[in-house]
């Protein structure tokens, strides 16, 4: 079978990365999550691969392969034990292939709404941030300088007096 | 090749330093040019406009540039350092998409071998730097608070970035334990400043400030630049620079936009390409007069290189913080900045505190550390990790190695044939005794802050872009490649003004230095204007 032309993978690789990604990230019906399968997320990470997509396809590939053709046969214990032993050796493939899915997976609105985001780009609107207790740098406000003076002094004795001059 | 019309001070490279030392000169009314490689940034082009800000960052705004791969770029080959580069190639340099963290070295930085024994001391000091950091504080817009007594007097123009739930944690703990803390110096605005926005906390500020309340060079030096008269040319890469019979520079040699190789004849040339782009240019200037590469009669150009190792310690908190909808820096500790023998090194570091990240950035860092597992397990773990990120950076002072070096790659090019340049590096006993010192250190602290899950990243993270110390300042031109108001010693029209000069590096980010540095040289050139050349 040929590749999809605009995203370089074959059909049979993506259903291969719909299965893992699922299990990778199954749905949660209880805290709201979609699944990292969800057609929408996939179609994102589809159209995300970009330059990544050599790395991509090499961890479909190996995954596959560790499987020996039986994931999808597997049951979700299953496929996580491999999932996870996978990971654990799979070098930058892996590396990658968790950034392409994470990447696209925690920019969805659904995704971002369960979590207690706003989705949206933090540009024009930015966020508000907290001054937080300053009382607490009265602790350190009345310590005598400590920055080594190069002015005064032999090597070693030279600390803490340094003031405005 | 094409000739353009001659120039009295050609500079190469418009980053920190470059923009720096282009306003400095300025006022003299002598014709200056720039010649930049790569392009203006638009903010309505930087990733925090978009939906796709975080994934962003690890394509044309990832700070590798063999990943980013613009064609302003130039590839490194970094494969024998187990730190990588950073750096950003447009108008602006590195600043485009620094963190923004501002510490000045301290006055014993400049002393080493007087005060420690080690290394070199510095051909200028502290103190002769002071007004430089002033001004480049006002010209850049600094936001902090005076009379932090780990460090010497400044006068920050704007308030420090709220403490804010991350901070104030940090706090607690420091004061539990007894040791200094103060919110960093950045140069992020925190009121309007001279025309710039103040921050609206749109995150982490290394892939551009979209709001423009982040100090970059195209936002603050350049347009004041531009309007007193000099010229900035993008798109511009130059390949050599060339000398005459009296081993003088005559100019450069470089591509233009269109790719046609042009000369652009000069009175004076100053190199502001950063540590590793300078001593690229110097070794790819080489010719019969100069056969080991321009201004290298020392053999130390490319030498040296220092890239402060910067360990990470992290962990999380029980309660929600700050998240990554803030500026990254909060504090920094100078608790342990001086030597103290007794520690089994000598020098030290700083302790920069962080915020935490976004939500696809904190998945992708909690799988690649085996805080976050994949499958059902995956989303209540996810909920325990977005928001309650403390991360503190061991800021280590790099010594000086002449084995630490820049050469030119047999092989690597860039996009127009140029040889790239190849890094060699490793980490020194000292700095690693430091680096163990400072991981330790910051394993106490997050505990003291309620983190659980503290882990170490000793390298494989870190490439901050602190390129500094392959064409090092001296009086003694054996030993140093330019004299201590960055004057080449064989080369007596070329000058030198970007982190490649540096002697030793400090265990603070540089750019404040590397700019006081440029506004100390430029400063030095006008003065010296009529015997500038003896
Ligand atoms: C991700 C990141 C975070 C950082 N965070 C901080 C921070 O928080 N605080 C801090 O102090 N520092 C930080 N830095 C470091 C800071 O960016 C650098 O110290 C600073 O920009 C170096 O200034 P420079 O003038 O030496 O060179 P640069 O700013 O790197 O400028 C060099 C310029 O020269 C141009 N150039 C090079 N070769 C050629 C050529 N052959 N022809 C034409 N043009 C050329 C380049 O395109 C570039 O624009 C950070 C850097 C990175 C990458």
């Amino acid at each position: 079978m040929g590749n999809d032309a605009d995203t370089g993978l074959s059909a049979a690789e993506l259903g291969a990365l719909r299965a893992i990604a699922g299990a990778m990230i199954p749905a949660d019906g209880g805290l709201g999550m979609p699944g990292a399968d969800d057609p929408g997320i996939q179609a994102d990470i589809v159209r995300s691969l970009g330059r990544d997509l050599v790395p991509v396809r090499a961890a479909l590939a190996a995954i596959m392969t560790t499987a020996a053709g039986g994931f999808a046969a597997m049951d979700p214990d299953g496929r996580e034990a491999l999932i996870e032993r996978w990971f654990a050796g799979g070098g930058e493939p892996a590396a990658t292939f968790a950034r392409v899915i994470l990447g696209a997976y925690y920019r969805d609105d659904r995704v971002l709404l369960a979590v207690g985001m706003e989705p949206r780009a933090p540009f024009p609107k930015g966020y508000a941030l907290d001054q937080g207790d300053w009382s607490l740098l009265d602790a350190v406000r009345g310590r005598q300088a400590f920055w080594r003076d190069d002015r005064i002094g032999a090597a070693g004795t030279a600390t803490g007096t340094g003031g405005e001059r | 090749m094409a000739d353009n019309e001659r120039v009295d001070v050609l500079i190469v490279g418009s980053g920190a330093s470059g923009a720096a030392v282009a306003w400095s000169l300025a006022d003299t009314r002598m014709r200056i040019l720039c010649l930049e490689q790569g392009d203006w940034v638009k903010s309505s082009e930087l990733p925090s406009n978009g939906r796709d800000w975080e994934a962003r960052r690890h394509t044309d705004f990832d700070i590798s540039p063999n990943r980013r791969g613009r064609d302003t770029d130039y590839p490194v080959n970094d494969d024998n350092s187990p730190m990588k580069v950073a750096n950003f190639n447009g108008v602006g340099g590195g600043t485009v998409i620094y963190t923004a963290h501002w510490p000045r070295m301290h006055p014993s930085d400049f002393r080493v071998k007087s005060l420690d024994g080690v290394a070199d001391d510095w051909p200028l000091d502290y103190w002769a730097l002071e007004r430089f950091y002033e001004e480049n504080d006002r010209m850049m817009g600094v936001s902090g608070l005076a009379g932090d007594p780990g460090v010497p007097p400044r006068h920050p123009p704007m308030p420090p970035v709220p403490l804010g739930k991350t901070g104030t944690r940090y706090a607690q703990a420091m004061n539990r334990l007894g040791w200094h803390w103060w919110p960093s110096d950045t140069t992020i605005a925190t009121t309007p400043y001279e025309g710039r926005a103040p921050c609206i906390n749109l995150g982490h500020c290394t892939p551009g400030c979209a709001q423009g309340a982040k100090a970059s060079t195209d936002l603050t030096y350049w347009p004041l630049a531009i309007r007193a008269g000099v010229e900035l040319r993008t798109r511009c890469r130059v390949r050599e620079i060339t000398t005459n019979e009296l081993g003088m520079a005559t100019g450069a040699i470089y591509y233009d936009a269109d790719g046609q190789e042009r000369f652009q004849p000069a009175e004076i040339v100053i190199l502001a390409c950063n540590g590793i782009g300078t001593p690229r240019l110097l070794l790819n200037s080489a010719s019969a007069r100069f056969p080991d590469g321009l201004a290298n009669s020392s053999g130390l150009v490319g030498r040296n290189l220092m890239l402060h190792p910067w360990p990470i310690v992290s962990g999380h908190v029980a309660d929600a913080l700050d998240g990554g909808r803030a500026p990254m820096n909060t504090m920094w500790s100078k608790q342990f900045y001086e030597t103290d023998t007794s520690r089994g090194f000598v020098r030290g570091y700083t302790l920069q505190f962080g915020r935490g990240t976004g939500p696809a950035s904190e998945a992708i860092a909690g799988a690649a550390s085996g805080r976050l597992p994949w499958g059902r397990a995956h989303h209540r773990a996810y909920r325990k990790l977005l928001d309650h990120r403390v991360g503190i950076g061991v800021a280590c002072e790099d010594l000086p190695e002449e084995h630490n070096r820049v050469t030119l790659d047999p092989v690597l090019k860039d996009s127009h044939g140029i040889p790239a340049p190849k890094i060699d590096y490793a980490i020194s006993e000292n700095t690693r005794l430091m680096m163990e010192h400072g991981i330790a250190r910051a394993e106490e602290i997050l505990a003291a802050a309620g983190a659980t899950g503290i882990q170490a990243s000793r390298t494989v993270l870190n490439s901050p872009g602190h390129l500094l110390g392959t064409a090092r300042m001296g009086n003694d031109p054996a030993r140093s490649v330019v004299n201590g108001w960055g004057r080449s010693h064989d080369v007596k029209n070329l000058f030198i003004v970007d982190g490649s000069i540096w002697v030793t590096s400090g265990g603070v980010n540089p750019t404040s230095t590397i700019q006081a540095l440029a506004l100390y040289i430029a400063d030095q050139m006008k003065r010296r204007l009529a015997n500038l050349f003896d």
